[in-house]
């Protein structure tokens, strides 16, 4: 399997990745070299063995239904890049 | 271990511990001595940010809580904290542009086990962005150098990564303890590299609660200390069981320092033999063999194991901490918090430029390799397959469990290397983790001791690696190990003149 | 019963089309707090004043499950008689859009919290219908984007990012408009029943994407009969019709349009449409088409969600009676298929009827409810919560009615003045005298008064005796509508010598 320079344009939008044109090349290649030497995970027989998904055996925490937050908007908008009246403030989105 | 120095400074966490205690010094006075060693240890480039004037006030309170009588765990120490950890009101940084100059307005979970204890924050340590580096080398604020340097010559080498200023900064005596957090390696390879402990707590030891995620099913954060018992004090008050955390693990933290002194009589230590890899200096080798002799000299019984899937864990490491950071990392997007691009067309164009100006080159690699193995057509080949993988190399470590205690390995394939040398090819500078990344694909305890110098005067450590949740059982091997290594080197500090 | 809807077919110029819908429903998980945080849900709040630091994605933040959403997620599944699932994992659905704060919602992919389950939907000719659930499972919420408060930005509220969603998904069992919104209805009934949503679309509790797909008529049996999904059309997936007024249109304007690209010689795009109720169309969404990879993976802040199933079968204990049940026990009582559906429907106009029947006829009980307390409610635009008279006052009047205190004329007065006024039936009647006369010298009295007035019909009378009628209506006239008319009907006989049958 080889990632092309399309592929990595491909992916770049995916991951909204500004990749200049002239880097697409080159990353193709990194990725390449990334990618074959991953491919050695091939030889090894994987059947009937459960995906991880978790490391521990622990069961899941449960939180109780309660109101424990809010009430910080102010808080919420001290980092942001543009705020108006408690809201987030982003270019115009066309739907 | 150290006797007392006249230079505050180069006293361990346990012995200014015990300083404070005796009232021998005051909390202003032992943060003072750090304030001014973090200056002059500038170049070293391991602080992103100081808090010099808030590490004072912080050490005043602490003093006026000592006359009380009212004394913590880690009562006026001066610490140094990652820029990965969130500290309410004090810049948190990930090293990355993108996170601009983002201040939380909320505190992570093991730094306010920290401040409880009563310790002092002296500023936030340089790292490698987002963590994701073994040589401090991709962070937004520069490079930080290593303390040490060849006996041979003056050229800067990398301290590791991805906590390279945490390690700088104990290396140096800048900090009392620091911490850490470790995905692939990224506390157990620096401390090796610069001459000192690093231990990588069991996955669900220390809350991941406000610390910027890279791999949310390998970080963990711990200490990065000058002794094993620094190790096992730091750890009492970092871990802790954290609602916040659905991954925190609801085990009681025990007394680790109680139980250092314990011996290894009959304690069963493991060489992994998969771990003798062709390319690794002979003479990391040599010390491997030495610690475990170090080992058996004092009553453990050293057996073969074998861990047969050791040469996929870099691989699926590659496959699993990238797909998990192109999502952690979907955040950052300029609209809440961090670096937002000027002149975007459109959110579209907003998300792009941003994203594209605000992270590094490496971290924009692993976003593009995570966002590809999660994609359709490509899940099952590479994400699946190595979540599988993962399960095979769990279940090696598991198996090798039934015949010993914990096992020993080296921790690097060798000692720090110079600046710029492994940043052409990123497999190159993936292959620093080789031994350390496994216990992270199996959520293990790891702790790396120094163990020796090389040829040319740089420090190497050895790796223990425990069972899941047994971190006493791992400190008190270490302990041993340090014990009979004897290491007492600590780097010339060229930058002092 | 049936197994399968009826198609409403649509005439093509090449023949007739057969629809076939699914839907997609989120419905809002009843709880103080969100899914993955402690922020209220409460509907209506300031903006961004309910959100955590979790629900606007901070760095470093983590997800802690709320246990009263999975407890209604397993309520619910139990109600839809669903395959409770005791392990199942929360996935990451990654995407980038303003009101998506982490970059990724957390929802489950691959194995839901619940399985295959079924709803009966009823329709209006007393049918009842079977349609297929294929799963639920829990997932957030996203925010808001306002585009409208500014010509050149839109606004981000957090105050809905994080709140806990079920997404219920059938199977493509329905077959016309009609059995989508009785099957949206019904399930709004089932989940307000088992109070696990609110279903109140207004405030967007509940919001059903709905697939529809057309194909050659017997494609869908076809489809039943091989679980091949081949014979089906291409399905487009409408979103967020937020009323049920709305799905009938969307579906027959997507059914419609579908038909004329076939038959004009294209092929239907599998994509995501959104309807324009203004307009009264659905139009491609291609903005969120665009390259659609949401590279789903088990999310590693959480671990599998395991659940006991002594606590699943402790919930199941605890679950009301359903619609369903409640209306095979109302037409056990005598109550009519479509009667019974009616009162089913809400759980409020159940219990109001159930209160309101208590020890007297179900049926006459229904009859009231339906033809007198309905009738007013929607005449003076109620709802049953908001009814002036009690269902015990209009038990009252049944009774009343039942023992032939009051004829059935004077319950009406007697409900009017009561749902005007207020007051206590009994003693309404006491204190205005509206009692029914059954003292026979009154009744005989009123008789004669009416014989005298009209000799000639009395000889008619005698002739037809089918006329008695109209001296029972005269004597009523005569006792203002206070006469038991059986009593006048018994007297009327005996006094102008009728025979018995007439």
């Amino acid at each position: 399997m080889s990632v092309d320079k399309d592929t990595v344009r491909r992916i770049a939008k995916l991951a909204r990745l500004a990749v200049p044109e002239t880097r697409l090349e080159p990353m193709a290649g990194e990725l390449n070299s990334i990618f074959q030497w991953v491919e050695m995970l091939g030889e090894v027989n994987v059947e009937g063995v459960p995906a991880m998904t978790s490391v521990e055996a622990q069961k899941l925490k449960w939180r109780e239904d309660k109101v424990t937050d809010g009430g910080r908007a102010d808080e919420l908008m001290i980092n942001a890049p543009e705020s108006t009246d408690h809201f987030f403030v982003v270019p115009k989105v066309v739907e | 271990m150290p006797p007392i120095s006249s230079d505050l400074t180069a006293m361990t966490l346990a012995e200014a511990r015990d300083a404070i205690k005796a009232k021998k010094i005051s909390s202003k006075e032992l943060t003072g001595a750090f304030v001014k060693a973090i200056e002059v240890g500038r170049p070293l480039n391991a602080f992103i940010t100081e808090a010099g004037e808030q590490a004072m006030l912080m050490a005043d309170a602490s003093d006026r809580r000592i006359a009380k009588g009212e004394m913590g765990a880690l009562e006026g120490l001066p610490l140094a904290i990652k820029d990965l950890f969130c500290t309410k009101g004090v810049r948190t940084t990930a090293a990355s542009k993108i996170l601009g100059n983002f201040v939380p307005p909320y505190e992570s979970t093991v730094t306010q086990n920290l401040w409880d204890a009563g310790a002092v924050m002296l500023g936030k340590t340089n790292l490698d962005e987002f963590a994701m580096g073994s040589s401090n080398e991709t962070s937004a604020f520069g490079p930080v150098f290593n303390p040490w340097r060849a006996s041979n010559s003056n050229a800067n080498l990398v301290p590791g990564g991805s906590s390279g200023g945490s390690s700088a900064a104990v290396a140096a005596d800048l900090c009392l303890a620091a911490t850490g957090t470790d995905t692939g390696g990224s506390i157990r390879q620096p401390a090796a590299v610069t001459g000192r402990v690093g231990l990588k707590p069991t996955y669900g030891r220390c809350s991941r609660f406000g610390i910027v995620a890279f791999a949310s099913s390998l970080d963990q954060a711990g200490p990065m200390t000058k002794t094993v018992r620094d190790a096992a004090i730091m750890l009492k008050t970092m871990a802790s069981v954290d609602a916040k955390d659905s991954t925190s693990v609801n085990l009681p933290v025990p007394d680790y320092e109680k139980l250092l002194e314990g011996g290894i009589k009959g304690l069963k230590v493991g060489i992994p033999k998969e771990y003798r890899i062709e390319g690794v200096p002979a003479e990391i080798n040599a010390l491997w063999t030495k610690g475990a002799e170090w080992m058996k000299a004092q009553g453990a019984e050293i057996v073969e194991v074998s861990l047969p899937h050791t040469k996929y864990a870099l691989p699926t490491y590659y496959i699993v901490a990238p797909a998990e950071c192109s999502s952690n990392l979907a955040r950052y997007d300029g609209v809440r918090f961090g670096h937002r691009a000027s002149g975007a067309r459109d959110i579209t164009d907003l998300y792009e430029k941003s994203r594209g100006e605000g992270f590094g080159a490496e971290v924009q690699r692993r976003i593009l390799i995570g966002t590809y193995v999660l994609s359709a057509g490509y899940y099952d080949a590479y994400y699946a397959r190595a979540q599988k993988l993962r399960t095979l190399i769990k279940r090696d470590f598991d198996q090798a469990f039934e015949k010993c205690d914990v096992l020993l390995t080296p921790t690097t394939p060798g000692p720090a290397f110079a600046v710029g040398a492994k940043t052409t090819d990123p497999l190159e500078m993936y292959l620093q983790d080789v031994f350390t990344v496994t216990v992270n694909l199996a959520g293990l305890p790891g702790i790396s001791v120094p163990a020796g110098l090389t040829e040319t005067g740089l420090p190497l450590g050895l790796q223990l690696i425990g069972k899941a949740f047994d971190e006493a059982t791992l400190l008190r091997a270490a302990y041993a190990v340090e014990t009979a290594a004897d290491f007492k080197h600590s780097p010339a500090k060229w930058w002092n003149l | 019963m049936s197994a399968a809807g009826k198609s409403k077919n649509l005439k093509g110029e090449t023949g007739e089309w057969e629809i076939v819908i699914g839907m997609e429903v989120h419905a809002q998980v009843s709880s103080q707090s969100k899914l993955f945080s402690g922020a209220s849900t409460e509907f209506g709040a300031e903006p961004n004043n309910q959100v955590s630091f979790i629900d606007a994605g901070f760095p470093g933040m983590l997800p802690v499950i709320n246990e009263k959403c999975v407890e209604q997620a397993v309520r619910t599944g139990l109600g839809l008689k669903a395959q409770i699932n005791l392990r199942s994992l929360f996935d990451r659905k990654n995407y980038f859009y303003p009101d998506l704060p982490q970059g990724y919602q957390i929802s489950q992919y691959k194995d839901p919290i619940v399985g295959e389950g079924e709803v009966f939907i009823d329709l209006k000719d007393g049918e009842t219908i079977k349609v297929g659930i294929e799963r639920l499972h829990l997932e957030q919420d996203a925010g808001k984007s306002l585009h409208d408060q500014h010509p050149d930005s839109s606004f981000v509220d957090l105050n809905r990012s994080g709140i806990a969603l079920m997404e219920i998904v059938t199977k493509p069992h329905m077959r016309s408009s009609e059995e989508a919104a009785a099957f949206l209805k019904k399930l709004r009934a089932i989940v307000r029943y088992l109070g696990t949503c609110d279903g109140n679309m207004d405030e967007g509790s509940m919001r059903a994407d709905v697939n529809v797909s057309v194909c050659k008529v017997g494609g869908y049996d076809e489809f039943r009969k091989t679980g091949s999904f081949k014979t089906l059309g291409t399905r487009c997936e409408i979103k967020n019709v937020n009323s049920m007024r709305f799905i009938a249109q969307a579906v027959e304007y997507e059914a419609r349009r579908q038909i004329e690209v076939i038959e004009g010689g294209g092929t239907i795009q599998q994509e995501t449409r959104l309807f324009d109720s203004r307009q009264g169309e659905t139009r491609s969404m291609r903005s969120k088409e665009e390259a659609h990879d949401y590279r789903y993976f088990p999310d590693p802040d959480l671990l599998p969600l395991e659940l006991d199933p002594a606590w699943v079968e402790a919930i199941k204990q605890t679950l009301p009676e359903l619609p369903d049940e409640k209306k095979a026990r109302f037409m056990a009582l005598g109550l009519g298929a479509y009667d019974a559906s009616v009162l089913v429907a809400e759980r409020e106009l159940a219990d109001f009827y159930e209160e309101m029947a208590k020890g007297v006829d179900a049926k006459s009980a229904a009859n009231w409810l339906n033809n007198e307390v309905l009738g007013r409610l929607n005449r003076d635009g109620l709802s049953i919560t908001q009814v002036p008279v009690s269902a015990a006052a209009n038990n009252a009047i049944i009774r009343m009615v039942a023992d032939q205190t009051i004829s059935g004329k004077i319950a009406k007065d007697l409900l009017d003045i009561v749902w005007t006024e207020g007051g206590d039936p009994k003693q309404v009647v006491e204190a205005r005298g509206m009692k029914q006369v059954t003292d026979t010298g009154a009744i005989d009295a009123a008789i004669e008064a009416v014989i005298a007035a009209n000799p000639a019909k009395v000889e008619e009378v005698k002739a037809k005796p089918k006329l008695a009628a109209w001296f029972v209506g005269q004597v009523m006239k005569q006792t203002g509508g206070k006469a038991n008319p059986m009593a006048v009907n018994a007297a009327l006989k005996t006094r102008l010598n009728l025979p018995d049958e007439g």
